[in-house]
């Protein structure tokens, strides 16, 4: 038997873990739960791209320009046609009261005055309260006028089809934007649910032991640190492992996000982050005294994952020193790669760079977890 | 030295700017019953710790089981069953799951059937799948000195090990360590219950991290020079109030129906009882017994320190 490695006490914590993973219902439930409600959570709720506005109409010219113009809002899906409103009193009531978000008005003899080459204005008046669902809304309206205006303006009426509509509204993409969010938010998530529950179950697990007492019989066994260490951390690369896994199936089933990559890629790539995870979990252990202490800390964490990654608010838009702070997250790295790899088909070679950040970050942690971690109990 | 389990000179230990234990020697002799006695926060279970490698001391140097206790921690671990106060084995683990850990932790051969043996001696056969969280805490004591002899140590250390169980209990687990120190084992046991000291073959009183008396169980109040009456009658509280005053009278304890009066002062306890005795009362001497011995040290160990070491040596 080997003096500072034995199989056999290697395996008998991670064995014992494994039956204390079992045993513990909620926690198990809450490991493979919180990815799936998180995907669904993220995925469906938080959409920043909103349809669906409720929508007036104040029309004063009931022309066939006007009538495919409506039909193509409808059909937009982002906006929801609730009524006719007849004066301007009746759509600032309805706007300030919230049962509408937007306000479609056309002036009388639009369609005439278009013909005549006055370039007549339609206003939309949107709720702006929410800046992101205005910016949705306008955004969308362009792509909706110009379909509309290609449609209607043809035969007779196709001399006024080159004018320029009359909005000052700027166009930012095109008219089918609708699953976007959930294909650029999906992979994100996927490092930040496991940033999340890896830190919190590996630091809770071992700080456990200290809490219950069963550390002191432990370590007065002849095990060492690095059979404690492994034995208590695999287990949690295993459901690390499933929670990926449920993960890709979802993102693909629920969400149509493709996987353009190379597999390998991905499977090295998520596997450093886990395990650079699992190590400032113990980090994490080594400095609360309590479970409690462990999951605040563990939250703690979670925050600038969050915020600072690139996940929430894009990279580039931060500022310097919120970026400088946002490269020494492993989930920021660990999010490029999964975009990469799996919306813009990225091999080894385009991510070998955010590997490397990650196996940095991995030494720095380690190095600064062993120098506090204890064998005996001062 | 063959003949012996432990020997520590010197053992010091930190905290702070607290000496927890203090410049302690200790012989243990091989297949002894060693028990340490001393009230709470004494340096009991820091000085078990220190033995079996948990903590380092900060000075002082000893053998353990022939092995350096500051350099061959580990070695001495796979040789000492360490039982902690509080229970220390996995409550949402069954019996067989932490013996079969402990087992593996040891590294033992043939697993399977040391469980099974553990589990037969602790007579829980039909409970071998019950998780140790439900049991009593009669049986997880029991339970958990099973976990720690199971890779049949040389030196068991136990920490308070009948600390809130039911007498009966308390005897079991005292016949438990019994057989196995007439099976050669070592044992070092801290204990409060002075019908658990009196079992001991030899002890320590330790107070405020220094020894104060080592020696046989029957020796100690002959060491320390106290002598005892046995008080019966009515009344015994007035009695007892009275007595107190009394200057041969150093230390007036009530037990049941009869007050235990002692001194270290023979002469004076004497001519206490002869003008005491005849009345209502009923004196016999005695020979002082463990429990007034270490009810006196304990009273006698915070502000006459010097003089209680000096006394003993």
């Amino acid at each position: 038997m080997n003096r500072l490695f034995s199989w056999t006490r290697f395996l008998g914590v991670l064995i014992k873990e494994f039956i204390q993973m079992k045993r513990d219902r909620v926690t198990f439930a809450m490991m493979i739960g919180m990815p799936v409600m998180q995907l669904l959570l993220f995925g469906y709720a938080i959409d920043t791209d909103p349809h669906n506005l409720p929508t007036l109409i104040e029309v004063a010219d009931e022309s066939p320009v006007v009538r495919s113009l409506t039909a193509a809002m409808d059909t937009s899906d982002y906006f929801d046609f609730i009524g006719i409103v007849t004066s301007e009193l009746e759509s600032a009531e309805a706007l300030k009261d919230g049962t509408a978000t937007v306000i479609l008005t056309v002036p009388p003899g639009f369609e005439r005055d278009m013909i005549r080459g006055l370039s007549p204005e339609i206003l939309l008046t949107v709720d702006a309260s929410d800046p992101v669902a205005a910016g949705g809304a306008i955004g969308a309206m362009n792509g909706v006028v110009e379909t509309a205006m290609k449609q209607s303006l043809s035969g007779p009426l196709s001399f006024a089809a080159g004018s320029e509509p009359p909005f000052e509204l700027v166009v930012h993409r095109a008219f089918n934007p609708s699953e976007e969010t959930s294909i650029n938010i999906v992979p994100g998530l996927l490092a930040v649910i496991l940033s999340m529950t890896m830190i919190l179950i590996t630091a809770v697990a071992i700080v456990r032991e200290t809490e219950k007492g069963t550390m002191e019989s432990l370590i007065a066994t002849p095990v060492t640190a690095a059979e404690v260490m492994l034995g208590k951390i695999l287990p949690y690369v295993f459901v690390g492992y499933v929670q990926t896994f449920v993960f890709l199936i979802a993102a693909r089933v629920l969400f149509n996000v493709p996987f353009s990559g190379s597999f390998l890629a991905f499977f090295l790539g998520f596997n450093l982050y886990i395990i650079v995870n699992l190590a400032i979990g113990f980090l994490v252990s080594t400095v609360a005294r309590t479970q409690m202490q462990a999951m605040q800390l563990s939250f703690f964490t979670i925050l600038p994952t969050v915020l600072l990654s690139g996940f929430m608010f894009p990279f580039s838009a931060m500022p310097g020193w919120a970026q400088s702070l946002g490269t020494a997250i492993p989930a920021t790295h660990f999010l490029r790669l999964v975009r990469k790899v799996m919306l813009k088909g990225g091999g080894l070679p385009e991510v070998a760079g955010n590997m490397m950040a990650i196996v940095v970050i991995l030494v720095v942690v380690v190095a600064i977890a062993l120098r506090r971690y204890r064998q005996t109990l001062d | 030295m063959d003949d012996v389990a432990i020997s520590v000179t010197g053992l010091t230990k930190v905290f702070g700017d607290r000496k927890v234990v203090d410049d302690f020697d200790m012989e243990v002799k091989k297949g002894a019953i060693y028990g340490f006695l001393g009230p709470n926060g004494s340096g009991k279970t820091t000085t078990i710790r220190m033995m079996c490698g948990l903590l380092t001391p900060d000075g002082g140097a000893g053998q353990c089981l022939g092995l350096d206790i500051l350099k061959e921690s580990r070695e001495i671990k796979k040789r000492v069953g360490y039982m902690t106060q509080k229970f220390s084995l996995y409550e949402d683990l069954t019996i067989a799951e932490n013996l079969d850990f402990v087992a593996r932790m040891f590294g033992m051969p043939g697993r399977r059937k040391l469980v099974e043996e553990a589990v037969r001696d602790l007579g829980l056969e039909g409970r071998a799948g019950q998780l140790a969280g439900t049991l009593s805490g009669g049986w997880k004591q029991r339970l958990a000195l099973a976990a720690c002899t199971i890779h049949n140590p040389d030196l068991l250390l136990l920490d308070e090990p009948t600390a809130g169980v039911d007498p009966k209990a308390r005897r079991d687990f005292w016949d438990e360590i019994r057989r196995l120190a007439a099976k050669g084992v070592t044992v070092l046991v801290s204990t409060h219950y002075m019908d658990e000291a009196v079992q001991c073959d030899h002890i320590a009183y330790i107070a405020y991290g220094k020894k104060l008396i080592d020696g046989a169980a029957e020796d100690i109040p002959t060491t320390i020079g106290l002598s005892t009456y046995v008080v019966k009658g009515p009344d015994l509280s007035a009695l007892e109030e009275r007595l107190k005053q009394e200057d041969g009278a150093g230390q007036v304890i009530r037990f049941g129906a009869e007050l235990h009066v002692s001194g270290t002062d023979k002469a004076a306890l004497d001519a206490l009882a002869a003008r005491e005795a005849g009345g209502d009362y009923d004196w016999q001497a005695k020979k002082a017994g463990l429990e007034e011995a270490f009810i006196y040290l304990m009273a006698g160990a915070k502000d006459n320190f010097g003089a209680a070491q000096e006394e003993v040596q």
